[in-house]
């Protein structure tokens, strides 16, 4: 092979910060990363958020977005330092020879032009092929990608393809100009499992019919594995471990890696059903108001004290609306729910505050569930002063207790939810619910938006917190592995329906109905060869399609 | 009270200077409100720093005891549009449905009339007093508010936390001044900024309407119309409200605009 496609050397990044109260300054985000890249072979930069990965990615174009600075290094894309190439090479560079594939495609397509037009601009533009060329090619491409007409899939709106369908246009759209190096930024994190797949395995059939270079950035271990040769894994903007795919897969050399590889660690016994459900969910059927098609179908779930009901499904599926029904926000149209041996109210101004206090809820984006103008102890205090009538240094002291429970400590008391981390937001969203001591809490893909360690961490506490605490939980969740770790009975939606319900061991053991079997084997395993087998065995398409 | 910025500080120095001015009027003026102590339109000199106004009046101890009126009716209009256009927006906003409908529809029945006429009409069939000057300017101007506050509530009341609030069992009266208010200071206080200003030129303009403030009653409008006159003889006695308006306005914003960079940091707004 002769000269890498891509050459990093010693790559530094800087920003500048302006952190309240104190005077903005100068930070450095990546600190001298280096790596090789070989035509027709795809690099995984991994890592969690605040790693440096995008950022780097963005280098590759000679790019930093926002208050980025390019500090110090090199790179080298087709024997020259485009680092310090002029606004000119740039320009040729940028869409020419370097392309670009966002998260969300949704987001970065135009919605007022038609996706041909769209796709074939850089092209164009790049003076690469004339417009007829570039039309002839993407309608090539567009096959290539399994999109389905791909003569005429470009004549429509972005709204009018579906998610996985438009992440996929979005790859045509980079490969369009012929590029020596494609950048995919997460490009499949937005979309369902079921429909990951299938975007995957276009993107890497592309990648190898092609031979462009590509640089493909993720958070998960697993989907890097499928896709790429090498892996480069960051942490904090520094290397911590770069090899081939094979090697750090199965023989992970640094302490952080392993940790990654070896996430979701947790073993959970199922328990039997005892007693009486504290809540069981009859005939449940809802849609929402001035629509005319009902989201959940005759819904019967059980959930009995002390134990998790994980609800798994896609987007769309219907499970964060059983949650609303359950907590009242959306009065079914039929059947009730029990609740502790009583009949809940269809809506929530019914509904005593008993009900309430013993009915809690921990959100998805912890950001946005805590007023970010109260401090901890506000938010954890109000329940206690609400439902127990708590106050001054009896409350204190029981704030206090309660971020003991939690791990955090008497320190947080004062902060307000900007000076926490990710992984603290949700721990304080745990405790206020926790506040209520309350018989049940619904969680709502509480660990989705956080990093997979983190997030092990949150399980951790919450599987605790169930012994101590004798609460049970309603998880709603997408991620099957999560179910796996914590759950004690499973319910799998699919549009509306409860497709599959029982304990977990039965649920998770053949014989699978064809929903369930796609819905298991799409979660990306961390193996490699695992992609293609699991496209050979499959038996229903994907909703993405 | 440290890394005030520059721009703050001089906004903060010349508003606290007017208000000041305006609380200490009796104190400050060399003369009387109305006492007439010299000739018609005397140029500046010792005596009288200003010169004198279009009767013999001193100008400064007019445009002094001007000011406290101009400012204590913008002021008191806009603690009052803020306060009833906010606790509607808000309701509006928690309330929706047809509380909402209704509320915003009449805003906007209100609104399409222009202000200045509505203001005219109304004051020429009822007595020009202070207190009903700031009634009418804070009723029309609290539409504007209103539409503010519930645009800005209608973004907030939708964050999870307001729902959590909600599924705790809370009240409307919680939910409105312990989750949306405080989160929906920093655009409210920027655009109170504005409004104090629109209101000092609003009182100003009905003043030289002759239907505000009520001769011999100075505010900073009624010296205009009285030396309107002197413009034409090359007298800048009518100028020297103008600069008053021009300089608090700058000021005031300029304290709006620090204020509102403060409250949207990061740290909560309190740090």
């Amino acid at each position: 092979m002769s000269d890498p496609q891509l050459k990093v050397r010693d790559l530094k990044i800087g920003a500048t910060v302006y952190p309240p109260g104190e005077k903005p300054h100068d930070i450095e985000i990546v600190h001298g990363v280096s790596f090789d890249l070989e035509k027709g072979k795809v690099l995984g930069l991994i890592g969690e958020s605040g790693a440096g990965k995008s950022t780097i990615g963005l280098a590759a174009m000679a790019y930093g977005r926002g208050g980025v600075k390019i500090t110090g290094g090199e790179v080298w894309i087709n024997g020259r330092d485009v680092l310090k190439s002029g606004t000119g090479d740039i320009r040729k560079l940028r869409g020419g020879e370097v392309t670009y594939v966002s998260q969300s495609a949704a987001a970065s397509f135009n919605p007022a032009k038609k996706i041909l037009d769209q796709v074939v601009e850089a092209a164009v533009e790049q003076k690469k092929f004339s417009r007829k060329d570039a039309e002839a090619r993407a309608k090539v491409l567009f096959d290539k990608l399994g999109l389905p007409d791909p003569e005429n899939i470009g004549d429509r709106f972005p709204h009018q393809v579906s998610g996985g369908q438009l992440q996929r246009c979005m790859t045509a759209l980079a490969l369009c100009p012929e590029p020596d190096l494609v950048v995919f930024d997460e490009p499949t994190t937005a979309l369902d499992v079921t429909t990951q797949i299938d975007v995957l395995m276009a993107i890497k059939e592309a990648i190898r019919e092609t031979g462009v270079a590509a640089l493909y950035i993720t958070h998960d271990l697993a989907v890097v594995a499928q896709v790429s040769d090498d892996i480069m894994v960051l942490r904090h903007g520094n290397t911590v471990e770069y090899g081939s795919v094979d090697q750090i897969i199965n023989d992970p050399q640094e302490e952080y890696t392993q940790a990654l590889v070896s996430v979701r660690s947790i073993e959970h016994e199922e328990k039997e059903p005892t007693a009486e459900p504290v809540l069981s969910v009859r005939n449940i059927t809802a849609r929402y108001k001035g629509t005319q098609f009902d989201v959940l179908h005759n819904v019967n779930v059980d959930l009995y004290p002390g134990q998790t009901l994980a609800v798994v499904g896609e987007s769309g599926s219907g499970k964060s609306t059983l949650a609303r029904v359950i907590t009242g926000l959306l009065p079914p149209r039929e059947g009730e729910i029990e609740f502790a041996g009583r009949v809940l109210s269809p809506d929530l101004d019914g509904r005593s505050r008993e009900d309430l206090r013993e009915l809690q809820m921990i959100y998805q984006m912890a950001d946005v569930a805590m007023n970010p103008r109260q401090t901890v102890g506000t938010i954890i205090g109000r329940p206690l002063e609400f439902y127990f009538g708590m106050k001054g240094a009896e409350k204190r002291k029981r704030i206090i207790e309660l971020l003991d429970e939690i791990e955090l400590g008497e320190g947080f008391i004062d902060r307000y939810p900007a000076e926490l981390s990710g992984g603290q937001k949700q721990r304080v969203c745990i405790a206020r619910a926790l506040a209520a001591k309350p018989k049940m809490i619904i969680c709502d893909e509480v660990t989705s938006a956080l990093d997979p360690l983190v997030a092990d961490g949150i399980l951790k506490l919450l599987l605790e917190l169930q012994k101590i605490e004798d609460v049970a939980f309603l998880f709603i969740t997408h991620d099957l592995a999560t179910v796996r770790a914590i759950s004690d009975n499973i319910a799998v939606m699919y549009q509306g329906k409860v497709q599959r319900y029982g304990g977990k061991t039965k649920v998770l053991s053949p014989p699978f109905d064809d929903y369930t079997d796609l819905l298991l084997s799409s979660v990306p395993e961390m193996r490699l060869g695992w992609l293609e087998e699991v496209i050979a065995n499959r038996k229903m398409e994907s909703a993405g399609n | 009270m440290k890394n005030i910025p520059i721009s703050a500080m001089i906004g903060l120095f010349f508003t606290a200077l007017y208000f000041l001015v305006a609380i200490f009027a009796p104190l400050i003026s060399p003369y009387g409100m109305a006492e007439i102590v010299g000739d018609v339109w005397e140029p500046a000199s010792a005596e009288f720093l200003l010169g004198t106004d279009n009767i013999g009046r001193d100008l400064l101890s007019r445009m002094i005891y001007g000011g406290r009126t101009t400012i204590f009716i913008a002021t008191a209009a806009t603690v009052l549009s803020f306060t009833l256009g906010s606790v509607l927006g808000f309701f509006a906003a928690v309330a929706g449905g047809w509380v909402d409908q209704v509320l915003s529809r009449f805003v906007d029945l209100i609104m399409s009339i222009p202000t200045l006429i509505f203001a005219l009409v109304v004051l020429s069939v009822t007595p020009v007093t202070v207190p009903m000057l700031i009634i009418v300017m804070g009723l029309l101007d609290s539409t504007r508010v209103y539409r503010l506050a519930r645009a800005v509530a209608v973004d907030i009341e939708v964050m999870d936390y307001v729902e959590a609030a909600r599924l705790r069992g809370e009240k409307t009266a919680w939910i409105i001044f312990r989750e949306i208010l405080p989160n929906a200071l920093s655009p409210l206080v920027a655009e109170m900024g504005l409004r104090f200003i629109f209101m000092v030129l609003f009182v100003s303009t009905l003043s030289f309407l002759g239907l505000g403030v009520q001769p011999p009653e100075a505010d900073w409008g009624g010296i205009v119309k009285e030396n309107k006159d002197g413009i034409v003889y090359g007298i800048p006695a009518a100028l020297a409200p103008a600069f008053a308006i021009a300089t608090l306005a700058i000021s005031v914003n300029l304290v709006a605009d620090w204020v509102l960079n403060r409250t949207t940091s990061l740290k909560g707004g309190r740090g």
